[in-house]
């Protein structure tokens, strides 16, 4: 429990003051097959918007009305969003957007949790836009999001379970994008990107096999000013850059079934 | 506590694992098959005999527990697979095996679809794999078009997949409160990637799934889990109509240190031909709940409990469009503490299950006595594999209890305190906790 009582020291701190990551350290992988302890929602329905955007849903309005089409939803998600470097950036490039970054690692989830607050406090009117949520996305992606909801979603720097035998643990696969593409609406993108060659060209690969997502053409994606974030914005990103590292990135449209 | 109720499960459960006996009937009513451990026994209702089943399709016969059992819809095809890996497809008019198909992992859901094109079948890690019959049945077509995998839920056991009345979905529920509506593309051989919808609302495991219909009109899905209740649903837009718990009519019935296990989990649900009820197995409940279902203004409503002697707690429902009688059926794959090989199974049959039957005549339904079963004696020796089960009723009471258990630790969330998974995490040699 010692790193319990740092996270304490570190996290809660002044008003405003970042949190600090080495307090927040955490084994880099987690498995994604083990049962999860920590609560999940039923259903999209009860994810209650309220305590991840207090600055949307002041209080007293109480849990965002469903079918309500004035109510803003989730559009962007961000799995395994590590250490929240990627929503940081979208935050301030997207401001009218509610995004969510999905973490299975509870300390990991904790820091971005706090690093959140921190720049709220410290930027009156910025951030309030992003929240994280501790989840095991490979599970319960369906329990956070209702059909065609999100926009974007991004796999940035995913674990690679070199191993054949762990592949399924993957974030990315042909199974799991059947649940990706029915929380995305058509013509929403999906972004990917890794360090690992042979972990490219498996997320390339099974979208390019997936009848319900397309490429887009290079020219379009230089145009994104999205993109760039995605090996700038995280602290993942900026490791393999500082090393003088290649990334590979997969590009996919959500489209609707062709038959 | 619930710390060591799950682990004096764990070693009350050892390695021994139950699957309750099973119980199709044959949608126009010309047979009655009947799963207990391994065997697979099938009574002519039409010749009044039991059928030997003969097998020609070169696999061998099923060596463990039989998972899961179906009938096509126009029953002229016959699906069984379960532990053994082995999923069997039988020709029903001859039952001869025309197919058997060997799973990498263990089979826990099988399904026809509606033209009998395709038999798809789930395992343990909740992939749904399809393999194609073709039109005359199989000694036509090669014999290497293996099985593909067409959808997975995510590492879950399916515990149960029908395909809807029309064909263009197949409908998935898993232990993770899950029910997965997927829309079956025209060429399923590709998978099937497009989602129609979750189901989502249970807040354990979803035990079985059935629709229900009215008659020429749109169809529902009814499912019931682990968290007593029976649900009623818009699948096509994954909409929960209706919710009725049974844990509350069982809590009435049953007397109070009875329902202090906890574990009044939903073990099938079967509804008449018409929509208008459903059956309802409960674990603990000796007898068959009725509920009524009004598919018009979308409710389920309790209607009685058709008791049934203290014993007889019933693992399985089934019934025919044709035939007005619910079929049911308790029994385990092994006996603990037992010296004989015989697998008993009990087998009771409710007559007048179709449409209201409170209302009309009098007539309540009660489940029929042993002499009453139609094909008598003959029926009960083939199905039951004795006939003198009466004497055996202690015996069949504690695999029960030896089942739940069973299904219990198979499909429920292991909950630890804080405290175990900290100590847990500590005699892990990766990670070094400071003193």
């Amino acid at each position: 429990m010692a790193s319990g009582d740092g996270a304490n020291g570190g996290g809660g701190g002044g008003q405003g003051k970042l949190p600090r990551k080495r307090f927040y350290r955490a084994r880099a992988h987690s498995n994604p097959l083990s049962d999860s302890h920590f609560p999940i929602p039923i259903s999209p329905d009860e994810v209650d918007l309220s305590q991840h955007y207090p600055r949307y849903f002041p209080s007293g309005e109480g849990e965002a009305r469903q079918g309500d089409a004035a109510v803003p939803r989730i559009r962007f998600a961000d799995v395994g969003c590590g250490f929240g470097g990627l929503l940081v950036g979208l935050s301030t490039l997207f401001p009218d957007t509610l995004m969510i970054g999905m973490e299975l690692r509870d300390k990991v989830t904790e820091y971005v949790k706090e690093r959140i607050l921190a720049l709220r406090a410290s930027n009156p009117g910025k951030y309030d836009n992003i929240s994280v949520v501790r989840t095991n996305s490979m599970k319960y992606i369906p329990n956070y999001f209702r059909k065609a909801q999100l926009s974007k979603m991004f796999f940035l720097f995913p674990d690679p379970h070199f191993k054949e035998k762990n592949h399924r643990r993957r974030v990315i696969s042909m199974q799991l994008l059947d649940e990706y593409a029915y929380v995305m609406e058509v013509g929403g993108i999906i972004y990917t990107i890794t360090d690992v060659e042979e972990l490219g060209e498996w997320m390339r690969s099974c979208l390019e096999k997936h009848p319900l997502f397309e490429a887009i053409p290079e020219e379009e994606t230089k145009a994104d000013p999205v993109v760039k974030l995605l090996s700038t914005a995280t602290e993942e990103g900026q490791k393999v850059a500082r090393n003088g590292g290649q990334t590979f990135q997969a590009i996919f449209r959500r489209i609707s079934l062709q038959e | 506590m619930e710390d060591a109720a799950v682990e004096e499960a764990e070693v009350s459960g050892g390695a021994a694992e139950f699957a309750p006996a099973l119980v199709a009937a044959h949608p126009l009513g010309r047979s009655v098959a009947v799963a207990v451990g391994p065997e697979l026994r099938v009574f002519d209702l039409k010749a009044s005999s039991a059928v030997s089943l003969s097998d020609n399709s070169g696999g061998g016969s099923h060596s463990d527990a039989i998972r899961a059992i179906s009938f096509s819809a126009n029953g002229a095809l016959f699906a069984s697979a379960g532990d053994d890996k082995l999923v069997k497809v039988w020709k029903t008019d001859s039952w001869c095996c025309i197919r058997t198909i060997t799973s990498e992992k263990r089979v826990s859901a099988v399904a026809i679809s509606n033209d009998g094109t395709y038999v798809t079948f789930a395992d343990k890690f909740g992939v749904i794999w399809l393999v194609t019959m073709g039109e005359s049945g199989g000694e036509q077509e090669p014999t290497d078009n293996k099985p593909v995998s067409i959808f997975g839920h995510y590492c879950s056991i399916i515990t149960s997949m029908k395909f809807s009345p029309d064909g263009r979905f197949i409908a998935t529920a898993d232990r993770d409160f899950k029910i997965r509506i997927t829309s079956l593309p025209k060429k399923p051989l590709r998978g099937a990637h497009e989602i129609q919808s979750f189901c989502l609302g249970h807040t354990d495991f979803v035990s079985c799934i059935a629709f229900t219909c009215l008659s020429e009109g749109p169809s529902f899905l009814l499912s019931g889990g682990g968290d007593s209740t029976v649900r009623l649903w818009d699948y096509i837009n994954g909409c929960l109509l209706d919710t009725c718990q049974v844990r509350d009519k069982v809590g009435e019935l049953l007397e109070p240190n009875e329902t202090e296990d906890n574990n009044l989990s939903v073990a099938d649900i079967c509804p008449t031909n018409d929509g208008s009820l459903v059956a309802v197995a409960i674990q603990s409940l000796n007898g068959v709940m009725l509920l009524a279902c009004d598919l018009i203004a979308k409710k389920l409503s309790f209607l009685k409990v058709v008791t049934t002697e203290k014993c007889y707690i019933p693992t399985s429902l089934s019934s025919s469009f044709s035939a007005d009688l619910l079929w049911t059926v308790m029994g385990a794959s092994n006996m603990p503490n037992q010296a004989t090989s015989q697998l008993c199974t009990r087998l009771k049959i409710i007559p007048h299950f179709k449409k209201d039957p409170l209302a009309g005549c009098d007539h309540v339904p009660t489940v029929l006595e042993d002499s009453e079963v139609p094909h008598g004696e003959k029926l009960l020796l083939a199905l039951q594999g004795s006939l003198d089960i009466a004497k055996q009723e202690e015996v069949l009471a504690s695999v029960l209890a030896a089942l739940k258990v069973s299904m219990h630790k198979m499909l429920v969330k292991k909950h630890y305190s804080e405290e175990r998974r900290e100590q847990r995490k500590r005699g892990r040699n990766d990670k070094k906790i400071k003193k």
